[in-house]
């Protein structure tokens, strides 16, 4: 079993390696990523399995017994989202290798995508503070790569809100580790939880505090979420999709772990439901003003951030399940979202919804694809996103915070809303004015399988949302004991 | 950006190249238990191309790493993972493992699996630091 816990973090940093001494050499560095994707993909379904039935996997690498050495810890919620994330990176992957064009980007975006994926699994099977310290790092690195490569100057300024803000929240991360060890001399985090109720309640807020704030900016919540929807429209489509997929739903896990392990006292929290509720509205009002699909989409994940937000905010059971449902279905919408959408810029020329229409009558393969999508994302029945929704208000209305499940139903239309002006605007209508490209061009056939694949996974939570939301209710049954009872 | 006008520095730079990919070497093998290690050795290394890059400009990277950085690079990081997972004969990943061997001349020698994964750190650091070099001055990074 250690050995899948493993698998997901040493193959794709030896794919990396691989992937960067085989430079220019696209045939062996496509055949590495199909290689490398495959084994970690193989691992993490092994490893969940495992999980299931036999419980928390803990690995202490290079045989160093805590809190010396480092410790991976592999659980129900690591294990599910590990899964989940290895399948986009796989469809993500096989969307950039079909994307035609500069091929000499596509030989750095290899091995640098492989190190994304690394970092991606170290934070999520991490048993420590620093080591996920460390997880955060390694996918920034890469994501700031990612982002920078073969940039024109206009990519290169809106990156660097991005890599400003993440050198920002890496040292403010870096303090609350040095506080957190100085106030109990560890990093370990299941040792971290039994140690923080010997410490003075105020350490104790302050630890809270800042963690919550170095998580918050990750995971893009208001208001610290003013970076994302200036970067992330920006990257190549490829590079857009992981990362509206992945890069934030980190955040949210760790603000879900440290919740659920640390500060599991503090029970729910008003600050946090108060946070939910603002980057709801923040996100989504954002999205209605915009007028580029791209940028319509960045604004809705700091939306649907809300959302899981809430569940945590709420801390009950019921609320917690909720949370994590949420997050797997949004990392397969909206990677399949941002996915269309690079198809469609790649197709029209441009994502700006003034100078493309009519998409449904030229290009019914795409409208097919988006449709389900966006209806999942806007929290339709009988898609995925009505039952993560569903589940979050259900959670609210027996927690009895009657405000927050009014603002997340109206964020819900306002969401409707917005994927309405989509699909109006690229899809019916005519474009303003001549086409961005001349000639009509094919849409690549690997791509949009990839694209069409994700869009099938996100279908496919819906289709298993009973037995996935047993699951994610058995996970946070798990998270921790101090899970308040449902309120009266 | 070659300099011909400055013979002093380009031939004090030819001396002082080799010392000091020795002392290099030395801080990588002698990391084992002494201060030093791969990702110490790989800076001095990389400082060694630095001067090289700094005083015979474009390609003096490459005549001394006789690859290409990202070569180095990349092949730096799958010895290192090779040398971690050889720690699953053993304790587990990333375990070390050594064995003490008695050779002709040097005597009584200490090969620990620590030191070929820091072989691939150093690799890893002399790498980027030639990378960086190559991508700072627009040199193309041929494949």
């Amino acid at each position: 079993m250690s050995v899948a816990a493993l698998l997901p973090i040493a193959v794709p940093l030896v794919a990396a390696g691989l992937s960067m001494a085989l430079l220019g050499r696209l045939r062996a560095q496509r055949a590495i990523g199909i290689a490398a994707s495959a084994a970690t993909l193989t691992a993490a379904v092994w490893l969940l399995i495992g999980v299931h039935h036999g419980g928390p996997v803990t690995v202490v690498v290079g045989a160093w017994e805590a809190p010396i050495g480092i410790s991976l810890v592999a659980d129900r919620l690591s294990a599910v989202l590990l899964v989940v994330a290895e399948v986009m990176l796989a469809g993500v992957l096989a969307f950039a290798m079909g994307r035609r064009g500069d091929e000499r980007s596509m030989r750095f975006f290899h091995p640098v995508y492989h190190v994304l994926a690394a970092g991606v699994a170290i934070s999520f099977l991490t048993g420590d503070l620093f080591t996920l310290f460390v997880g955060f790092e390694v996918m920034l690195m890469a994501s700031y790569v990612l982002l920078t490569h073969r940039a024109d100057a206009a990519r290169v300024r809106s990156t660097i809100t991005y890599v400003v803000v993440g050198l920002v929240a890496s040292v403010f991360f870096l303090v609350a580790i040095a506080l957190t060890y100085a106030a109990t001399g560890t990093v370990d985090l299941a040792e971290l939880a039994s140690r923080l109720d010997t410490v003075p309640s105020s350490v104790r807020s302050l630890l809270a505090l800042t963690t919550l704030v170095v998580f918050g900016i990750k995971a893009a919540v208001f208001p610290l979420f003013f970076w994302l929807p200036d970067s992330y429209p920006a990257a190549p489509a490829p590079v857009t999709a992981i990362f509206a997929g992945l890069l934030t739903k980190v955040g949210v896990y760790a603000i879900l772990r440290t919740r659920t392990l640390l500060f599991a006292e503090d029970g729910p929290s008003e600050l946090l439901l108060v946070v939910a509720g603002a980057t709801m509205v923040a996100g989504v009002l954002g999205a209605i003003a915009q007028d580029d699909i791209k940028r319509i989409l960045s604004f809705h994940i700091v939306s649907q951030i809300g959302y899981m937000i809430m569940g945590i905010a709420l801390f009950t059971a019921a609320s917690l399940a909720a949370t994590v449902f949420y997050v797997v279905h949004h990392i397969a919408v909206k990677t399949s979202l941002f996915l269309i959408g690079g198809l469609i810029e790649d197709v029209e020329g441009t994502g700006s919804l003034r100078r493309i229409g009519g998409l449904a009558r030229s290009r019914p393969l795409l409208a097919a694809l988006f449709l389900p999508a966006a209806l999942s994302l806007a929290g339709l029945p009988p898609f995925s996103g009505f039952v993560a929704k569903l589940a979050l208000v259900e959670a609210g209305v027996s927690a009895g915070s009657w405000a927050i499940v009014g603002v997340s139903v109206t964020v819900s239309l306002l969401t409707l809303v917005s994927m309405t002006k989509i699909w109006n605007g690229a899809f019916l209508g005519e474009p303003e004015g001549p086409p961005a490209v001349a000639e009509r061009r094919k849409l690549p056939v690997l791509s949009t399988a990839a694209a069409a694949a994700v869009v099938a996974v996100g279908l496919a939570v819906a289709a298993v949302a009973g037995p996935l939301l047993d699951y994610a209710g058995d996970t946070a049954a798990g998270l921790g004991a101090a899970v308040v009872e449902e309120a009266p | 950006m070659s300099a011909p006008s400055l013979p002093i520095r380009r031939r004090s730079t030819a001396l002082l190249v080799p010392p000091i990919l020795v002392v290099a070497a030395y801080l990588l093998f002698a990391g084992h238990n002494r201060p030093g290690g791969g990702f110490v050795g790989g800076l001095v290394a990389g400082l060694a191309l630095a001067l090289a890059h700094a005083s015979d400009g474009p390609g003096a990277v490459r005549r001394i790493t006789r690859v290409a950085p990202t070569t180095l690079l990349g092949a730096g990081l799958v010895i290192a993972g090779i040398a971690g997972a050889g720690g699953w004969l053993g304790g587990g990943f990333l375990d070390g493992g050594a064995v003490e061997l008695t050779l002709p001349v040097f005597g009584t020698v200490k090969a620990a699996s620590a030191t070929l994964f820091d072989t691939g750190v150093f690799a890893v650091v002399a790498g980027m630091v030639g990378l960086v070099l190559e991508s700072l001055s627009g040199e193309e990074t041929p494949s």
